[in-house]
């Protein structure tokens, strides 16, 4: 009871600093996003050069890559340099609850702040893209659901970056991991769609991207192709207790020496 | 009996530098090698030491963010291993250098802190500007803490760490970095807490902090306690008594030479102009000074008396200083 209390207090402040970050926070997790949209799901198209089903193929991976960046971020960033300098995280680690909570309640807010990006995103990417063939609104709860266990896989992907990553090798996260990671997540392009492609198809199952963004396709287009939604669950509740169960570790060693 | 307010029993820590578990390896660090400690409840302790004796490591101990690699410690009862969370609630800590929260604002940083601790936010608000006030920047509630000076950060990190009301406040180094006049304002903050009837348990490498402000203090080197006691018998147990130091309008080794042979004078030596001597009491051997300085031929321009000191016994039990 106590240790919930204070798992709030923290919640609370994270909220807080969030709410005054929301401008900087939308702009920075929608802004690639939408200009990819603008691109791809409006230009080309207009030009003739992207067939005009394109756009129900990219919406899904246009979203899953704002939930997964803003919940990478949201917690990776901060992290890297609590423990990287200002270590202004002491004050968290000192109060009364256990250090695993600390790490819980980091997870905790990174899930609120891609489910966020997620909520942003959506209607901007159709209202730019106009009227998306098989797009249906109407599985609400899958829709959610693949939000909610897509953000947190990735925000233990993000603790675990986080609190493995030293300050100098930012940089070097986002285009080592990151930037393949989208671009191989099926995130422009569904995952049948690569059969043509056999080895691809089954090399990027390693890529967690994949299954939020397949997750995304049963969830918004159902009538398309796409992953079933079984194996989406699955591998992403499989990657979120992997990713928690590491990152946990990982933080607990920055954390107590 | 009340329960004390830090107990340590042979207490360690080895630093890995091999890492993992397993057994030490010569190039592991050790960085306490069985410290015993005892704290009072409303004492003000301190702990003194040249940077890397295990200062930091024991206070890292006691505050549940290094893990000990041998031995027991307690916190007001609680075991800092045992029941981490139980030590958490009982201490508030000003650590080396100022870490406030920089998302949020003065006072912000002092609320949410409360309400980790489960005060309600009334009560939190009311403590809060108290304690603002009490450390001289009740004006600057809605700052920025990045619009704070460095001593205005570090005192609130003072207030931070009082404000859920912990039986023992850990400091360390607070005051390093500040300047002589914050200091001095910090020092009269701590004193007025300890006035309250607060632990107090603090680590520094400044001898003159140490000896104005602690009750008792563990001297310690290379992870071992060298000696404990209150400031005044430790300096008692400094060898070498009183430093005289005269300063002469010219060369002092003449003076010096005869000085050594003076009853009283365990030890004389000359700086170009100035004669310094350790006597075992201080006043007695001036006179004598004089007149051996006069005889050889030169006028006292100035005399210095400094009674035995922190600063000389450090110097007797490591063979180095301090700094």
């Amino acid at each position: 009871m106590g240790q919930l209390r204070v798992f709030a207090a923290l919640l609370a402040r994270d909220v807080r600093v969030a709410r005054r970050e929301l401008p900087f926070f939308l702009i920075r997790t929608a802004m690639q996003p939408i200009l990819f949209v603008v691109v791809f799901g409006w230009v080309l198209p207009k030009m003739g050069f992207l067939q005009r089903g394109y756009g129900a193929a990219l919406l899904p991976g246009i979203l899953a890559i704002s939930l997964a960046l803003a919940s990478v971020q949201a917690v990776a960033l901060p992290m890297v340099v609590d423990f990287g300098w200002t270590r202004e995280i002491e004050d968290r680690l000192l109060a009364p609850i256990s250090i695993r909570l600390v790490a819980l309640e980091k997870i905790v807010a990174g899930v609120l702040q891609g489910a966020i990006a997620a909520a942003f995103v959506l209607p901007i990417a159709r209202l730019i893209m106009g009227p998306i063939d098989g797009l249906s609104l109407a599985h609400a709860g899958v829709i959610l659901g693949v939000t909610l266990l897509g953000a947190a896989a990735f925000s233990g992907l993000g603790l675990l970056m986080g609190t493995g990553i030293k300050p100098e090798q930012v940089g070097m996260m986002f285009s080592v991991i990151v930037a393949p990671m989208i671009f191989f997540g099926c995130t422009y392009y569904p995952w049948q769609g690569l059969s043509v492609i056999p080895v691809m198809k089954y090399a990027v199952l390693v890529n967690p991207l994949v299954y939020v963004a397949e997750g995304m396709r049963a969830a918004l287009t159902p009538t398309l192709p796409h992953m079933p939604l079984g194996y989406v669950l699955v591998a992403l509740t499989a990657l979120t207790l992997g990713f928690w169960v590491l990152g946990a570790r990982t933080f607990e060693k920055r954390a107590i020496s | 009996m009340a329960v004390a307010a830090i107990r340590t029993r042979r207490l360690r820590k080895v630093y890995r530098t091999s890492g993992g578990a397993g057994t030490e390896r010569p190039g592991d660090i050790v960085a306490l090698e069985g410290l015993d400690l005892d704290v009072a409840p409303g004492e003000f302790f301190g702990l003194l030491g040249p940077n890397g004796a295990g200062k930091t490591t024991t206070l890292g101990i006691l505050t549940t963010r290094v893990r000990p690699s041998g031995g027991e410690a307690s916190v007001a009862g609680a075991d800092v291993i045992r029941d981490q969370v139980g030590v958490k609630r009982r201490i508030g800590v000003v650590p080396q250098r100022p870490n406030p929260d920089r998302g949020l604002t003065v006072l912000e940083n002092l609320l949410y802190h409360a309400a980790y601790f489960g005060i309600a936010r009334k009560p939190a608000l009311e403590r809060a500007g108290r304690l603002l006030e009490s450390i001289g920047i009740g004006d600057r509630a809605s700052a920025k803490v990045d619009q704070l000076s460095g001593g205005q950060q570090q005192r609130l990190m003072i207030a931070r760490a009082l404000i859920h009301e912990p039986h023992v406040l850990f400091l360390d180094e607070p005051t390093v970095g500040l300047d002589p006049q914050a200091r001095l304002a910090l020092w009269e903050i701590l004193r007025n807490l300890h006035a309250e009837g607060r632990t107090i348990v603090m680590t520094t490498h400044y001898m003159e902090e140490a000896d104005r402000l602690c009750q008792r203090l563990a001297i310690v080197d290379r992870g071992r306690l060298l000696a404990l006691d209150t400031p005044a018998n430790l300096k008692a147990r400094a060898p070498g008594g009183t430093l005289i130091e005269l300063t002469l309008d010219g060369d002092a080794s003449p003076a010096a030479a005869v000085a050594v042979g003076l009853p009283g004078i365990l030890r004389a030596e000359a700086q170009r102009d100035v004669l310094r001597a350790y006597a075992e009491r201080g006043g007695e051997a001036v006179s004598a000074l004089v007149k051996v300085a006069e005889q050889a031929g030169r006028a006292v321009v100035n005399i210095h008396l400094a009674p035995p000191s922190l600063e000389t016994l450090f110097l007797a039990l490591t063979g180095r200083k301090l700094d």
